[in-house]
């Protein structure tokens, strides 16, 4: 059969760099943009790694410091939290990842809509200036609030950046939702519109439905957000009162009158919880090929694998109150919410067995990118089964505000997605720079980051200590033991490690970058289609003549009866005996 | 292949014709998918600014201001209420329907009718936008602001301006879409399409249309 011509994508020409600045920083290129991404959101990482290190100092060492005071620990305890979960987190795996490996991995020359996907990178790149902000020298600094930003504290005196601080965060998240719609609307149009021959919705790679998956949660989810962000700004700056009740402070009335903290708190969550699953979806999927591609063996269960991203997307809607069981809420509410929360518990389960399963009796390669991914399933589990307990109302009314939350979001959507992220980085750098990152510095990298965090994160399970608090032993008041100290401090050293061991992995990146080993077009014989392009680095345009054709899915490893371990995913199936 | 074809009948079928390769809305441009999940994420945003509205409105403890009274028109010594509202609603609709008209004569390939409805479009939208300016003078010359009002709770203002802004804005930039596209259009940019490009802004304008009747209804109405 002649193969027709796929309508648009062969059809229109793509907008051909002719300058420096439209190659690599006004570029409508994919690969650009997704690097582009990946650099912003790892240069405000490290921003907010260094937030984290006065956070624990001030913990583990209270009073070592004096500059580190009570305003300077919550606004960096609020700014580490948010640049981590929407700057860096969904940032990188949405932006990078996404803007990579989707069309890559769909075998289409580019976005959709190349232009818009490179205004979304610069209204992103904007949002980050318009955070930092914040920190504009002579202003009060940036909002203490708490990442979740609750109202009535947020806006009123008392709390730091009150009025300047809360503005620029609110500014930046709007501005950033913007950007993450303009990306967004181009992932799940190209997934659905612009497949390249024979890559039926069956055949796609797991890391595209996390990816897909994740930006349709991203598109409905950050329009509340949105919204709570404009009530904000209009409550601060124009007195409104959506969300603040008649309150007084230090025996003064304020002029605000009759809003509704809770609606906040509601709009907040019904953002958040599906943001959880924001960041986790787009990691799931691409911890599935990397284990995959690295055990030589099939994924286990792939149709139930991508019925369980579905089932955890849509469920992620109606979870949200679970982060509310203490705020007030009708108990029948919190029976539902409950419910609803620990069914979440059975896609996410199925998951975890497939893995295991993948990996039961595989050819494994223990390179670092499976290093990490096995990390990445071991970290979740601790994470997950810590989140039963919580999703539970009556046991998490006693855990709620304690060390154990902490521990709880940290290990699961904050060590799990990051280590995803690195298993990635280290997976497809090879295609993305045509040489391999340095082996030894990376299991270097991969033991200290993963030994680092269990040592950080585990014992804050049993140091069931309040957080947010500046101070705990203040005079008489003191409710430390002397072995909490200590292991405060083992945390607080364990802190500074891992986080300068995160300075060998940039190492690594810029070094490899000229000296490292010359990858090939498929260091890690893997059969999906980013790893089928005619160059590496892919060029412009990446697949030269013709768009490849799909004949199988993306996971032929160690089929019987084959001379080769893999069969890629454009090579034509035998004619049937 | 008999098998095949009893597999394929029903829900399977559809599943099959979504989940094959390619595109899975056959015949879609790209453009008009987008459009689509754009306006699925904008219909969360409005949703939750009504939700919001209606949760405030439910919480405060003072009265609500009486929409019939609030939004009356005093035209020859005679007090009509929602006078003004029904003949924006009117002029908005009416522009659904010229719209309608520009995609038609779109996809009959007749550019002028095309161009000239589009721009009719555009015209009622302004008017719309000028009509609600028109409303907001009247409020707050009437002693309505965002932070209080004479006759009840302050949210009535905080929600008025909040979501009738947000919704003049998404018309003013229709307005502006619409001139842009009918230039283009008329310029002859589109010439070797179908003309997608004004079912595409249509489905835009519909879309502001649609959460008006919304509008009209919680916000006025109740």
């Amino acid at each position: 059969m002649a193969q027709a011509e796929i309508p648009y994508q062969e059809a229109i020409p793509l907008h051909d760099p002719h300058s420096w600045i439209t190659k690599y920083w006004f570029s409508q290129d994919h690969k650009v943009i997704a690097v582009q991404y990946g650099i912003t959101a790892v240069a405000v990482g490290l921003v907010a790694l260094v937030l984290s290190w006065i956070m624990r100092t001030q913990i583990g060492f209270p009073g070592m410091f004096e500059w580190i005071t009570p305003d300077i620990y919550y606004q960096s305890v609020t700014m580490h939290g948010m640049i981590m979960v929407i700057y860096l987190l969904t940032a990188f795996l949405l932006g990078s990842f996404g803007n990579y490996l989707v069309p890559l991995m769909l075998g289409a020359r580019d976005m959709v809509f190349p232009f818009v996907n490179m205004i979304s990178y610069h209204v992103y790149f904007a949002s980050v200036i318009i955070l930092m902000l914040g920190y504009w020298p002579g202003m009060e600094g940036p909002t203490g609030a708490g990442w979740t930003l609750y109202p009535p504290q947020a806006i009123l005196s008392g709390t730091p950046g009150a009025d300047w601080g809360i503005l620029t965060m609110l500014a930046s998240l709007a501005v950033f939702i913007v950007a993450f719609t303009m990306g967004g609307l181009n992932y799940i149009t190209t997934i659905l519109q612009a497949r390249t021959r024979g890559m039926t919705m069956m055949r796609m790679p797991l890391s595209i439905w996390g990816i897909g998956m994740a930006t349709v949660l991203g598109l409905l989810a950050f329009p509340a957000l949105f919204v709570s962000a404009i009530m904000m700004t209009l409550d601060n700056v124009l007195g409104t009162s959506f969300f603040m009740p008649a309150i007084s402070t230090a025996g003064a009335d304020h002029e605000y009158e009759g809003g509704s903290p809770l609606l906040f708190q509601h709009l907040f969550w019904f953002f958040g919880h599906p943001e959880v699953y924001i960041v986790a979806l787009p990691a799931f999927g691409v911890v599935s090929d990397l284990i995959s591609v690295h055990a030589r063996k099939n994924i286990f269960g792939y149709r139930l694998m991508v019925w369980a991203i579905v089932a955890i997307g849509g469920l992620s809607f109606i979870v949200w109150a679970h982060h509310m069981y203490v705020a007030g809420m009708h108990p029948y509410f919190g029976f539902f919410f409950a419910t609803t929360t620990l069914i979440i518990a059975v896609p996410t389960a199925i998951k975890v067995y497939n893995w295991t399963l993948t990996l039961w009796r595989a050819n494994i390669r223990f390179t670092v990118p499976m290093l990490f991914a096995i990390a990445f399933v071991l970290t979740f589990v601790v994470g997950g089964l810590t989140g039963l307990f919580l999703g539970n109302v009556i046991v998490d009314v006693p855990l709620s505000d304690t060390y154990f939350v902490v521990a709880h979001f940290h290990m699961v959507m904050g060590v799990a997605p990051i280590l995803v992220i690195f298993g990635g980085i280290y997976h497809w750098y090879p295609k993305i720079t045509g040489r391999m990152l340095n082996d030894t510095i990376g299991r270097i990298h991969f033991w200290i980051t993963f030994i680092g965090t269990y040592a950080i994160y585990f014992p804050m399970h049993f140091l069931a200590i309040p957080r947010r608090y500046y101070e705990y032993n203040v005079g008489e008041s003191a409710i430390l033991t002397q072995s909490m100290d200590i292991l405060n401090q083992s945390i607080t050293i364990t802190a500074y490690i891992v986080g300068i061991a995160q300075f060998l992995f940039i190492y690594n990146l810029i070094v490899s970058y000229r000296r490292g080993r010359e990858a090939g077009d498929n260091p890690w014989e893997a059969n999906s289609l980013e790893w089928r392009t005619p160059q590496t680095p892919p060029v412009h345009g990446n697949w030269g003549e013709q768009l490849p054709t799909v004949h199988r899915w993306a996971y032929d490893y160690s089929v019987p009866g084959e001379e080769t371990d893999f069969i890629p995913q454009d090579v034509p199936r035998k004619a049937q005996a | 292949m008999a098998e095949a074809a009893a597999e394929s009948t029903g829900l399977a079928s559809i599943a099959k014709d979504w989940s094959s390769d390619v595109t899975t809305f056959k015949g879609v441009p790209w453009g008009k998918a987008m459009m689509w999940i754009f306006l699925l994420s904008d219909t969360f945003i409005f949703g939750i600014f009504l939700t919001s509205y209606m949760t405030v409105r439910a919480t405060t403890a003072e009265a609500w201001p009486n929409p019939s009274e609030v939004f009356s028109l005093t035209l020859f010594g005679t007090t009509v209420p929602l006078l003004l509202i029904a003949i924006m609603t009117f002029d908005l609709i009416t522009s659904s329907g010229t719209m309608a008209l520009a995609v038609n004569y779109g996809y009959r390939r007749d550019k002028k009718k095309a161009v000239i409805f589009m721009l009719a479009t555009a015209f009622f939208g302004a008017v719309f936008v000028g009509m609600q300016a028109f409303e907001w003078y009247k409020l707050i010359s009437e002693g309505v602001r965002p932070w209080g009002n004479p006759w009840g709770a302050a949210q009535f203002g905080s929600c008025f301006f909040m979501i009738t802004g947000f919704h003049g804005l998404h018309v003013s930039a229709g307005v502006v879409y619409l001139s842009i596209i009918s230039y283009r259009v008329w310029r002859g940019k589109y010439d070797n399409t179908n003309f997608e490009i004004v079912e595409i802004t249509g489905l835009y304008w519909h879309f502001v249309d649609l959460v008006w009747v919304f509008i009209f209804a919680f916000f006025y109405l109740w």
